[in-house]
Parts: structure tokens; sequence; C-alpha cells
């Protein structure tokens, strides 16, 4: 078995607010190996970007975390700034999901670059604006080092996010952790950009996590997936295995809201229904049984585990994942008749 | 320089909402704009567009050119003039002539030569208060702001502590202490009291950038607290900065003419214009010319400082498009 660079165990995060407790992660366990990608996919508010927050340590003060983030071993929460200043752009890079405003505007793109080389290596100016142009030429910024030269409003989404991909890979870090690295763009750009990132990866031979609640982005590049719903990993698989064999009724549902080119155009898209529940007050039982079709008595008193079911590596959190197996999508009705106008 | 040629733009607006930057914000405005004027956004620096519209902002020009004739002329024509500040003329008490432009006082002081000497002191005190002011200011308020909680709670409360003594008493009662109360000591009073202004300042711009994700993205490629405050968020919050120090050198002016003013400032032989003020206060209506000419170099140079501070809060805010005046 390959080394394990990145492994997150039981990890947990929750806000104190006046209305309660916000508990965004409820217990998150992955492990990362070097070239692979695992897709963090789920709706907004289940816990994705928390997550990486916390195993950067940016999580702002007044976080509870619990639980554990090992890198290479080494245990990474409770780390002071200081201690995490190294494995910060060094060793673990980020991407964040607005370049714009991920970008300083003060500062020449190239700038922000070089300062991330020469911030971990002992470099001379001159060397890291260097590598910081090269890397520019790498992500696929044209005339890189004319470029260079120009402030990040100078640039489009598309391409700012391509200085971040460019900052991200500099150090050569072990592990990228993207954060819906396309949701900001439009869809003609995002293509461009998971091309920039796959390089980077190819490049570094780093572990990527890459979150994002866009299904369509993710089956283009991730090896493996979890999804997560209220702070949880719900489901975790091979990616094509949770696209054609999904055990989990949300994962189903998720699916089944997205429109297919390979099945016929009459047929009706199916929503699920109602939203995702409180962070503060969570349901007994399972998070999802308020919109899950198949919950029952059971899901009410307890709430699932992530476990093995059938198939190598495929996890799944619900009770009654096996009975997916037979009746998958058709679980979920479709859309209303009157709805369907709109979607024809 | 060539005009460098730009990637197409057409979802930066929608892209950036609100973001802090000129470009983002004369596209979030929505005016309709030709191809070359989008260019010529995009193909310039921060520094250059502030610097633009300063350009275009007449009255802030006009204080400017102001402000810079007093100073050239408060420092270079005293060395021509045939009068020193000091020198004692044969003439008493002579209204405005051709050989002093400004008259003389009842001892025979060139009033034309004070003046450009006491222009000098009160510029050279308001450097040394804008120039203490602003970094103690930006340092105690980046602090504050910066890592909040208990190193804001307490710097804050001595800022508060501080804002809370009258200023003119205290200024008062030291400038008093201070026997030979030259124009570096004084401004040392004032600077004393005009950081909190800007430490108030700052830390309310660091609170608010603190938030910003690229401060985020910042921590997140392993840059220190130290790198972070002075290269990421000061350069950030370097408008209100700017803004506020040209204001208090406005301050500081008047600060000092006031306690010179109440003879507790500079001590004669040395001038300053509020001590000329004050000399000339009770001949005010018999030789008008020795309140006159003070008091209008004074009101000269405030209100050129405050055209100055009003451009560059213009062009330092990247929100406010529309120059105006």
């Amino acid at each position: 078995m390959a080394e394990v660079l990145l492994e997150v165990e039981n990890l947990t995060v929750s806000f104190p607010t006046d209305e309660g407790l916000v508990q965004a992660v409820r217990g998150m366990n992955f492990t990362l190996e070097p070239g692979r990608v695992l897709g963090i996919a789920g709706e907004s508010g289940s816990g994705k970007s928390v997550t990486s927050l916390a195993i950067m340590g940016l999580l702002p003060g007044n976080a509870r975390i619990g639980g554990s983030v090992r890198f290479r071993g080494r245990e990474l929460i409770g780390l002071s700034d200081n201690q995490m200043a190294p494995i910060r752009g060094g060793k673990i890079a980020v991407i964040f999901q607005d370049p714009m405003s991920s970008l300083n505007p003060v500062y020449t793109v190239g700038w922000q670059v070089a300062e991330m080389i020469s911030e971990h290596q002992d470099v001379s100016k001159d060397e890291a604006w260097k590598r910081a142009v090269e890397l520019l030429e790498l992500v696929g910024i044209p005339r890189a080092a004319e470029r260079a030269k120009a402030y990040p409003h100078e640039f489009s989404g598309g391409m700012q996010q391509r200085v971040v991909i460019a900052t991200a890979m500099a150090n050569d870090p072990d592990v990228i952790i993207a954060d819906e690295p396309t949701t900001a763009l439009d869809v003609t750009v995002q293509a461009q950009v998971l091309e920039a990132l796959k390089t980077a990866q190819a490049r570094t031979n780093a572990a990527l996590v890459f979150i994002t609640h866009d299904l369509g982005v993710m089956a283009g590049i991730a090896d493996e997936i979890m999804v997560m719903y209220a702070g949880k990993p719900v489901e975790f698989a091979a990616t094509e295995e949770l696209f054609y064999n999904p055990r989990m009724p949300y994962t189903v549902g998720l699916l089944a809201s997205l429109p297919r080119l390979d099945t016929d155009s009459s047929e009706p898209l199916r929503p699920i229904p109602g939203s995702p529940p409180s962070l503060i007050d969570l349901p007994s039982g399972c998070p999802f049984r308020p919109r899950c079709p198949l919950s029952r008595e059971r899901c009410e008193i307890e709430e699932p585990p992530l476990r093995r079911i059938g198939r190598d590596r495929h996890l799944a959190a619900c009770h009654f994942a096996e009975e997916l197996e037979e009746r998958g999508a058709e679980i979920f009705a479709p859309i209303a008749d009157d709805a369907e106008v709109i979607s024809s | 320089m060539a005009e460098v040629q730009h990637e197409p733009q057409r979802d930066v607006g929608a892209t950036y909402g609100v973001a802090a930057t000129d470009a983002a914000a004369d596209r979030a405005v929505g005016a309709p704009r030709s191809p070359e004027n989008e260019r010529e956004v995009g193909a310039r620096s921060q520094l250059q567009l502030a610097a633009r519209r300063f350009i275009r902002h007449r009255l802030a020009l006009v204080g400017l050119a102001i402000f810079v004739l007093l100073t050239a002329g408060a420092f270079v024509v005293p060395l021509f003039w045939k009068w020193t500040y000091s020198a004692i003329t044969p003439d008493y008490a002579t209204s405005p002539s051709a050989s002093h432009p400004f008259g003389t006082d009842t001892i025979g002081h060139d009033l034309f030569a004070q003046v450009l000497t006491a222009t000098q002191t009160s510029l050279k005190t308001a450097f040394i208060v804008t120039v203490i002011a602003t970094i103690v200011g930006t340092v105690v308020g980046a602090v504050a702001g910066y890592y909040g909680k208990l190193a804001d709670a307490v710097l804050m409360r001595f800022t508060d502590l501080v804002l809370t003594v009258p200023l003119l008493a205290v200024l008062l009662v030291l400038a008093n202490t201070l026997s030979n109360a030259n124009y570096f000591w004084i401004a040392l009073v004032v600077a004393a009291v005009l950081w909190t202004y800007l430490a108030r300042l700052v830390r309310g711009t660091f609170l608010s950038l603190r938030e910003h994700d690229y401060i985020v993205a910042a921590r997140a490629i392993g840059a220190r607290d130290r790198r972070i405050i002075f290269r990421h968020m000061i350069p950030n919050a370097a408008g209100p900065i700017v803004v506020n120090a040209t204001l208090t050198v406005a301050n500081a002016i008047l600060i000092e003419s006031a306690l010179s003013f109440l003879g507790l400032g500079i001590q004669p032989p040395e001038v300053s214009l509020g001590s000329l003020i004050n000399s000339g206060q009770g001949a005010a209506t018999t030789e008008w010319w020795l309140f006159a000419f003070p008091s209008a170099v004074l009101v000269l140079i405030i209100l050129a400082v405050n055209f100055v501070g009003d451009g560059l809060r213009d062009a330092l805010d990247p929100r406010q498009r529309r120059v105006r005046a």
C-alpha cells in the first residue's frame, strides 16, 4: 500500500452561536495517498469548506475542533500558527473558491506567486520571480513574462484562478486542497481551469482534495468521491461505482436531480423534497430522514454509521443501502406534471 | 511601454461582486464602456489609477499647488530675503510697503521674514507630528485589529483613555513643564494625542480586512503574522491612512498654533504662526497687518491641506467613481 500523506480521523468542528452550537462537521474520515484525487461533494452547509479550513488550521478562534488530522504522521490539530506556517503552502496548498478575492489587489500576480516561493524556499528575488513566470506559463497564462507584471484586476476570472493554481503548486506541495475552484467561473472557463489543475497535480504528484457541489465537474476529475450531508460523510466510493451504483438515498437523489445526456430527454427530473436540516438542532437519528423516501422507524432512532456494503471500498451510511440496489432513482417521485412544462 | 493586451473579461464583473479594486468597482457600476476605455482601466496599476483620479480633482490640485508653493517659499525665500526673522529693522510698525511687503511690528521685525520662518516652524512641527502619529497610530491600530481579543481590548481601552483626556488642558500643562519648548517638543506633545485617531481608524479597517479572502489566502501560503500585517494588510489600508495623515497635518498646525497663541508653544524669539497671531491680535485694529498676514497664511495652509486630503480620499477610495468638484 502506498504511503499515506494525510489522515483525517473523526474530525469534528462546531461553532458556538447565540442560537446554540452549530455542528458544521460531525465526524470526517479519509486518507490521502500521493497522486490520488479525492472528491468531496455536498450541498452548501454540508461542511465541505469547513473541513478544508480545519485541515489548514485556518478556522476562526471560536471554532471548536475535535478529532485528528495527521500529515505524514504528524498531528496538525492544535499546532500554533507559527508551527503551521511551513506546512501551509509548503506541504499543503489550498485553492479558494473565488480567485478575485483570494488575490491581493495591491500586488502584481507575479509578486504573489514569487512570494509563495520565497516564503518557503531560500532563493533570491530574481530566482523566485523567474520561477513564478515559469509556473504562470505552466498553468496556461499566455505571455507569462509580461503578464506577471499585471495586477489581479487586469485578469479574467479564469486567468486569476490559474494564477491561484500556479501559487498553490509553487512549492511542490504533497497535498493540494481545491475548495470549489471552478464554482465562481463560467462554464466555458471551468474546463480550462480543471485542465490547469490537472497539470498542477501531475507536475507535483500531489494528492488532490477536490471540493465541489457540481457532480459533473467531479466526475471528470476525481478518483474517489465522498458525499457529505449535514457535516458527515454519507457515502464513499470510487467515482464510477458511485455514479452507477449509489447506495445512499441522498446520493441517489442528487444524481436523479441532474439532467443526463444518456437518457431520454422526456424522462422527468426527480428532485429531492425538502431542504437540508439546520446544523443547530439536527433531527434525531438519520439527518436525511425528513427528506428520505425510504425512511422508516429505525431511521428515527438510530443514525446509520458509514459501513461497508457489498463491493470493495464502497461505504454508505444507510440502514437500507441494499434495498437501493434494485430500486435506484425510482424512490424519488418525478417532478410534478405542471412543472414539466418548464423542463421540456 | 506597449499597451498590455487583455484576456476576455466578460465574466469579471459578475464574479467579483464588490471586490475592492478599481476595475471591478468601475465595472460594477455598470456604465456602458467602450473597448478602449476598458483597456485604459485595465492597463494601469492601482497607484496610477489613483493618481489619475487625483489629477482630475481640481480643488485638490489647487490645494497641492498652494501647499507646495507655500512650503517651498517658507524654506527657500528666507535664504535670499534681506532681513532675517529676528533682525531688528530701523522701521517700527510700518504698514506694508515695497521694502516690507507685510509691514513691520512695533519692535521693528520684518513681518514677511517672520511669517516665512513661522510657516517653516509650523510645517516642521506638522511633519514631525504626522510621521510619529501615523506610525504609532498605524502600528497600534494594526496590532489591535489583527490580533483582536486581549490585544485589542488593552490597546483600544488605552486609546480611549488618551482620547478622554481633555486635549488642550494636558497640552497646556505639558507645554508649560517643558521649559525650553522648541518645535520638536511641541510636536511630540501634539503627536502623543493625535495618534489615537489613526489607531481607531486603522483598527476598524483591519477588522474588516482581516476577514478578506486574500488575507486568509496569505495565511494559507504560510505567511507569518508580521508579514501579513505589513505586506498584505497595511498596503490595503493605505488609502485611509494617507488621507488621515493629511488631515493630521492640518490638525497639527492648528493645535500648535493654538498652543503658541496661548503663549505655551513656541517661545520667543522663535516664531510660529500661532505666536505671531497672538502678538498681532492686540493690534488688530490699528496695525491690522500684524494679525492679518499670519492668519491668512494659516488659513491658506489649512485649506490647501484639507483640499489635498479630500482629493486623496476620493482618489484612493475605489468605490468612488465620480470625482467631485
